[in-house]
């Protein structure tokens, strides 16, 4: 931009409040708060309100501070396997979560792409709505369908498939947990694909097709390629917080669908061990540092 | 030919994936038996004992006024970021800005969640209404600025800079230009940043205190007893507003749009 001199934020005063307020506003709310939980993810557990000893109380005494860090917590993390578990299953979840994603909502923001103009907006706000509608509210959805004396089972029956006495067996299993997180991510996937594609040069497509390269070998060689910003940022925006997940593997999931987002809320709200819970998130936010990272620089890309 | 047709199939199959369990979540919230599978005629009962139900109202009512407050503060912070993300070039800690920004967007509620509620008691602060608030308000504003940043990446200078030119100061020509061009965004951004509110379960429940039970909360803790057809009426109310204010909003930013564009024009060519 021309003018770099005007934006320099310290010429005005209004114009460095512009910068400070929401600066400072995530230094606290967001930043600050990382720092606070890898700290208390260090203390001891304490049966008190709240429950754990206070790692803050005095910045002078900084010695006593640091002998009394522990990594207690990280120890116990490696000791009991179910932890391990639950972070490989995360990780084993979200992947095969996002590669079904991407196989369902590749075609679909293909064909929004490929779509006349004129039923584009349409077809753009029919993904956007379901975006917009509560997160829960769908899941719950899904619950009355997948439940053995639900409406599957009642189709299936109806149709002859499945003889009355039997019944589906998908609801608190991992692949109602699939099914959830397929519904719910779907237009976090398809948006970004989409954005990618429309804006394609289609005379790449009509050269290759007039040098008789076959469709198939056109999609891989151009169409693919061109599009993979999209499917980076789509994977990224699914697989990080799907990797977190709580609400789809608590109320689709059985007891043995282990993921690490349910442990951490067990750990906090059942348990109240404040500083394991803790020291979960960090791990958990340790092992999305990559992800997290190539899905900013991708979006620094795009703006 | 054949491709139109393979198109049409693959929308046709993913959107009816996507519509298909709301739809008969709706329509099963007329249904006058308990039961998901029997139909037992139509039925506006459900609606009658949701009504009545003191604890979901109570939870509707907080519900809604934590959204429309950390929607409006979230909505004014994310505008100042998005300024901020286009309009600065450079300044000390650009980097750490615009990831604060982003990482929201992605970061698993449980740990957004855990870690500010462990400010919050690290500070000394009773959770509560205004805890929610707080959090909702950090979480909302990256939203918001994702959504007028696009805005303001396509954004015309021209006429701001005519007004800076004939003296007006950057405060006044902020409202008086800036916000008016970019109003459509922010409207959409405090749309999306009101729904976001309405339907946080995670965020929520970590920093929530004594009588501030949020809507998705109440719903959670009833849906883990079982599906009951309250819960389907509550969740059809939800989604019917919802539905009416994005096709409202996108109505009325498309006529500003039009609008917008006329205008510009307009000045552009009576100032040359």
């Amino acid at each position: 931009m021309a003018d770099t001199t005007a934006d320099n934020p310290h010429a005005n005063p209004a114009r460095w409040l512009v910068v400070a307020v929401p600066y400072l506003w995530l230094l606290l709310f967001f930043v600050a708060p990382f720092l606070i939980i890898f700290k208390i993810s260090l203390s001891d557990t304490a049966i008190a309100m709240p429950p754990y000893t206070p790692v803050f109380g005095g910045w002078a005494a900084i010695s006593d501070f640091v002998s009394e860090l522990d990594i207690e917590n990280y120890l116990f993390l490696t000791e009991d396997p179910l932890y391990f578990q639950a972070y490989m299953s995360s990780l084993r979840i979200a992947a095969i979560s996002t590669f079904l994603l991407l196989l369902i909502g590749y075609p679909m923001a293909l064909a929004m792409a490929r779509a006349p103009n004129s039923i584009r907006p349409i077809l753009l706000m029919l993904v956007i709505l379901p975006f917009w509608t509560s997160f829960l509210i769908r899941v719950y959805a899904w619950i009355g369908i997948l439940k053995p004396d639900g409406l599957l089972t009642l189709a299936l029956q109806t149709i002859g498939l499945m003889g009355p006495d039997e019944q589906v067996e998908i609801f608190r299993t991992d692949t109602a947990v699939f099914i959830g997180i397929v519904y719910s991510y779907l237009p976090f996937m398809v948006l970004p694909l989409y954005a990618a594609l429309e804006k394609m040069d289609n005379t790449l497509l009509e050269a290759a097709n007039d040098l008789g390269c076959p469709p198939w070998k056109a999609f891989w060689k151009i169409t693919f390629p061109l599009s993979l910003p999209g499917v980076i940022a789509g994977s990224m925006i699914c697989f990080i917080p799907i990797t977190g997940e709580f609400v789809i593997p608590d109320l689709l999931g059985g007891a043995d669908t282990l993921m690490i987002g349910k442990t951490l809320w067990t750990e906090f709200f059942s348990n109240r061990d404040w500083p394991l819970a803790s020291a979960v998130a960090v791990v958990l936010l340790l092992m999305l540092v990559v992800p997290i990272a190539i899905f900013q620089n991708q979006q620094k890309k795009v703006a | 030919m054949t491709k139109n047709r393979l198109d049409a199939t693959v929308l046709t199959l993913g959107f009816a994936f996507l519509y298909i369990p709301i739809i008969i979540l709706v329509v099963y919230s007329f249904n006058a038996s308990r039961l998901v599978t029997v139909w037992g005629g139509f039925s506006l009962n459900w609606y009658v004992s949701m009504w009545s139900n003191q604890g979901l109202m109570d939870a509707a009512w907080v519900t809604a006024r934590v959204g429309l407050l950390s929607a409006t503060f979230g909505t004014i912070l994310g505008t100042l970021a998005a300024l901020t993300l286009v309009r600065y070039q450079k300044f000390p800690g650009k980097m750490l800005f615009s990831g604060m920004i982003y990482a929201p967007l992605v970061m698993p509620e449980v740990i957004t969640g855990l870690s500010l509620l462990l400010l919050f008691v690290a500070i000394g602060v009773d959770r509560g209404f205004w805890t929610v608030i707080i959090a909702h308000t950090t979480f909302t504003m990256c939203y918001v600025a994702i959504v007028v940043q696009s805005r303001l990446l396509t954004f015309d200078r021209s006429l701001e800079e005519a007004a800076l030119d004939l003296g007006c100061p950057p405060v006044k020509t902020f409202f008086q230009i800036t916000l008016p061009l970019i109003l459509p965004a922010v409207i959409s951004g405090w749309m999306l940043a009101f729904t976001l509110s309405l339907d946080d379960l995670v965020i929520a429940s970590f920093n929530t205190g004594p009588g501030a039970t949020t809507l998705p909360i109440k719903i959670y803790s009833q849906v883990r007893l079982g599906v009951t057809p309250e819960i389907n009426a509550i969740c059809t109310i939800l989604i019917a507003l919802v539905t009416l204010g994005v096709i409202a909003t996108s109505i009325g930013t498309k006529r500003a749009e039009v609008r917008r564009i006329r205008d510009e024009h307009m000045a552009l060519r009576t100032g040359s």
